[in-house]
This record gives structure tokens, sequence and C-alpha cells, in this order.
């Protein structure tokens, strides 16, 4: 037992973020973000070794690539991984990302577009990149690192980028079925949409924090998983895979 | 057949209120020389289709982008375009913002010559909600189900940075990923190419063949461009230029800061601004970022 590893609150989310790629197959496993990537080799790393992974730019790796300067590391390659084949990869649904998004919606709709009106917005951000489409066709999770009700605004968020659980959005014949939101990592806690009608629930919350800090920095209600406990503290043997992942050097 | 020219004569060929694509994605393999040569012409109104990078910032700064067809602009390592930002937050611009997929779904249809392809990227989101002219369309089969129409995306130039060309229009894209450039080039009426080398003809191996990712009857027009990308990369050659990146974001904070970023960097013309940036030994050499 590791019950009383010290661990920092990046490398809790860290195994937190893996834990979201458990049980996927054989995916591309896309972790943007020194967090969702760590995350992504951990589980690679771990569990699932089946996951398929790139060196961030068009080659697929099946050591996860240290992060940062690589020194002497000369990655193996064992595949490609061009843009244009992620988006064959997305669209025929291989896929499980983890981004971290400007706000969330109690739909999983999230925004990376604009904050404010959107003729004329308060900040433009990057614009919907590729929210919509990976929303409809493949698993996605996210990731928040400053839990606010900034990230999770009340109503809609304010230009949905990516789709989610709102049936107003959608329309008779249009094909929900491939549209799977799985997990938040979030600097509090862990969420899901395992509620009723893919209602928000938290999973688990991060040592030290309240179900009711959650909720009052959370624009809209949540729903408490039944089993809702305290989120696995990394292992051990998490902690120390070194560089390449990495969790301990980015932590 | 020699297609050779430069970049004023690619910038003759433009007119006000064309729709033109740029090859590339974000700070990545960028047309800038080209780019630079357009801030210093007297074009205007352009639809811009571009996964942006600073082509897009740049051509917004200068005041040139009537309609901007994107799905995101940034700088990467930079993530906030600074440029984009100011000018997309003073609501002075047409937008058509799309899925990434989308945009090169509309860029395969053009290329192909037919109306549409069908989707399911852009559903349920206000992507289709703030652009009522993409329309849906139920499947004719068993299946019955409704999607997105993309509609095609015509445009009237194509430019694309390419790492090698020759005097006929043949091309080389070395780098490790040629993006959507292909796709760029079909949807176009004309496109032209720069090159950081320019052959009378290309005489390859297969190996090397292979790196030909479009044919030349695609292309209109070869400029030689060394350096032609930066501040953007020009993989496997040169990275992006960090500090040239972070003087063109504080320009964007600066009370007159593009006219100031115009006077240093792009009015003087390619010559002066190779020298400016410590001349083609040094451009030629910036490290590739690492990730």
């Amino acid at each position: 037992m590791s019950n009383n590893t010290e661990f920092t609150l990046a490398e809790l989310m860290i195994v937190a973020a893996s834990e979201s790629w458990r049980g996927d197959g054989e995916v591309l496993a896309s972790g943007i973000g020194v967090i969702p990537r760590l995350g992504a080799s951990l589980a690679k790393l771990t569990y699932a070794p089946e996951l398929l992974m790139t060196d961030s730019e068009c080659f697929l790796v099946e050591e996860p690539i240290p992060l940062g300067p690589r020194g002497d590391y000369v990655p193996k390659y064992s595949g490609y991984m061009s843009f244009e084949r992620v988006f064959e990869c997305v669209w025929g649904g291989r896929r499980h990302a983890m981004i971290g998004p400007t706000q969330i919606d109690r739909f999983g709709q999230t925004n990376l577009s604009v904050v404010g009106d959107y003729r004329k917005p308060k900040a433009a951000i990057l614009g919907v990149r590729g929210l919509p489409g990976n929303s409809i066709n493949h698993i996605n999770s996210f990731f928040v690192p400053n839990h606010s009700k900034r990230v999770f605004v009340e109503g809609e968020v304010d230009m949905v980028s990516g789709g989610g659980f709102n049936p107003a959005r959608w329309a008779p014949g249009m094909k929900q079925d491939f549209m799977d939101i799985r997990r938040i990592v979030t600097d509090l806690c862990v969420l899901d949409f395992e509620g009723p009608d893919h209602a928000i629930r938290v999973r688990s919350l991060h040592p030290g924090v309240s179900f009711d800090e959650v909720q009052e920095k959370t624009g809209f209600p949540l729903l408490k998983a039944p089993e809702m406990g305290e989120t696995p503290h990394p292992t051990a043997a998490q902690l120390a895979k070194g560089n390449p992942p990495g969790i301990r050097a980015a932590a | 057949m020699n297609k050779l020219m430069t970049t004023a004569d690619v910038v003759d060929q433009l007119r006000d209120g064309m729709t033109i694509g740029f090859g590339g994605w974000g700070p990545r393999r960028k047309p800038m020389a080209i780019v630079r040569e357009i801030l210093r012409s007297d074009v205007k109104d352009l639809t811009v289709v571009s996964y942006g990078g600073p082509d897009v910032g740049m051509l917004c700064a200068a005041g040139k982008v009537k309609k901007l067809i994107f799905g995101f602009a940034t700088l990467d390592a930079i993530p906030l375009e600074p440029w984009y930002r100011k000018v997309r937050e003073a609501g002075k611009l047409e937008l058509l913002e799309l899925d990434e997929g989308m945009w090169q779904w509309g860029l395969r249809a053009a290329g192909m010559r037919v109306p549409f392809l069908p989707t399911r990227c852009g559903l349920a989101t206000d992507v289709t909600k703030l652009n009522p002219e993409l329309k849906t369309i139920q499947s004719p089969y068993d299946d019955g189900e409704v999607l997105l129409a993309m509609p095609a995306l015509k445009l009237d130039v194509a430019l694309v940075h390419v790492n090698v060309a020759d005097q006929l229009g043949n091309t080389l894209i070395q780098g490790g990923d040629p993006y959507f450039d292909h796709l760029v080039a079909r949807a176009a009426d004309a496109c032209y190419v720069s090159a950081e080398r320019v052959e009378e003809r290309l005489a390859l191996t297969p190996d090397q063949a292979r790196l030909n990712t479009f044919e030349r009857y695609l292309v209109k027009g070869v400029v030689h461009a060394p350096c032609g990308a930066h501040p953007t990369t020009c993989a496997p050659e040169y990275g992006w230029d960090m500090s040239h990146f972070k003087r063109y974001v504080a320009s964007a904070a600066e009370e007159g800061g593009w006219q100031a970023y115009m006077d240093e960097f792009v009015t003087p013309g390619e010559a002066a601004y190779q020298d400016k940036n410590g001349g083609i030994e040094r451009m030629g050499k910036l490290p590739l970022p690492v990730f």
C-alpha cells in the first residue's frame, strides 16, 4: 500500500486524468496540455499499453515521449499520424481526447471560441478548433485547472463549440450515438455525466475538498455520485514512472 | 514552361474582394513572404480562408480582411493570436467560424467540384446556429440520418509555402506533416507557391518524389523565397522565431503598434526583413520546436 506516499495536486490530477482512458481499448489517446498529456502517457505506461499515442506532432510512438527538451532521448516511431490522419481517426471514432475548454456547461457543451457576445466578444480565444467534430464523433474528457463559475457557467456556454447533452440543440434524425462525454478532472474534483439523463455528478473529491465547496464554485447544480469518495491517491508505482513520462518532473 | 515569378507578380494577380486560401497550420509553414507582399499592396476586402496563424493576424491588423473563414487562429507557443484577437474583439470581421474538419471538407468539395459534402461535424453547436447558410440534408438511404451539408469553399487563389519547387510547378513538402496544402491548392482557380529552393526541373528518387502532395497543373506560379515562412516554422529546416513572435505580439499592445511593425519589418522589403531578423543564416537555423 502507498497511503502514506506524499504527492502534489498536479500528480493527483495526472493520475485522475489517466483513469479517464481505462477500458477504452485501442484508441488514439490525445491529451492536450501538460496534465492531460502526462495522464495519457501514464495510462499507456501502466494499465493501458494498447492505447495509441503520438509525439504531439505527426508520428505514432509506443513509448510516450518525455515532456520538453529531450536531451539524448531519441523517439522511437512506430507509425504515422499526420493531421490529416488524425481527422480520419476522429471521424471513425477511434479517439479519446482530453482538452481544456474555456467554458463548460451542465450539458457538457464546451466553448473555446469567445467569451461574451459573439459579434463583439469580451475575449476572443482560439476558435472552435476541432471541438464540434470531436464532440459528435468520439469520446471526450476535459481538464479544468481552475474550477470556478467562470469555467462552469450558468446556463449554456457563450459559444457552443463542442456539442453536448442539451436536447434543445438536437433535431430529429441527427445521430447522437457517437457522442460520449466521460470525465472532467479539475483542481477540486472529478466529474462525470452518469446521472439520470446524463446529469453531471461529482464522482470523487480531491483530499481536503468538500462537495459544498465544489458546488459553490460551479454555476449549476451538481449531483453526488452514490459512490462519491476521495479521488484515488497516486501510488508509489505511478509516481515512480520517471520522465518519460515524468509525472514527478511536471508536478 | 517556366512559372518562376516574384512575390510582387503574385500580388499583381490579386483583386479586391477575392477569396484567398492559405496553406500551413497555425504558426507552421505559412507563405509569409507573400503575406508581407500583400501587406505592402493596396489589395483589400479579402475573404481569408485559413487554419490561422500570423497570416490571419497580420492581414487583420492591416485591415485587409473583410471576412474570415477559419477554425482557429493561434501562434501555438503563444496560444492567443494577438492581432486576430484585437480585430475580432472590435467586432469588425465577418465570420464563418468552422470546425477544423468542416473547413477541409469544404475545400475537398470545391476540389471535387461537388456542391457539398455530408458530415456530422458542426451539428448541435453554435457553428450551425450562427451560420444559417449551413444547411442540413437527410440521407436518401434507409438510415434517414440528418447530416450537415458542408458547402464547397471555392477559392479564387491559394497561397502555399513549400520546401522545394521547380520552374514547372512541381513541389515537395519535406516536413513531417504536409498539413492540408493539397486541399487548398485543389480548391482554387489559381495556386501560387513560394519555395525555400527552386530548381530548373526536379529529378528525384522514389522516396523524395513521395513528398509531392499536389500536381503541378494546379500551380500557376513559383516564387523563390528563402526563409519565406519566417516567422513561422518550415520543417525540417527551421523553427518558428520566438523573439520575432514576441515583438509581433507586443505590437498589438502598443499605440500605433501595427504601423511601427510595418515600418520596421514589412515596408522596407524582404531583403531588409531578413537583415532585421539576423539574416537568412540565423533565420534558416532557428531550432524546430520540441513538444
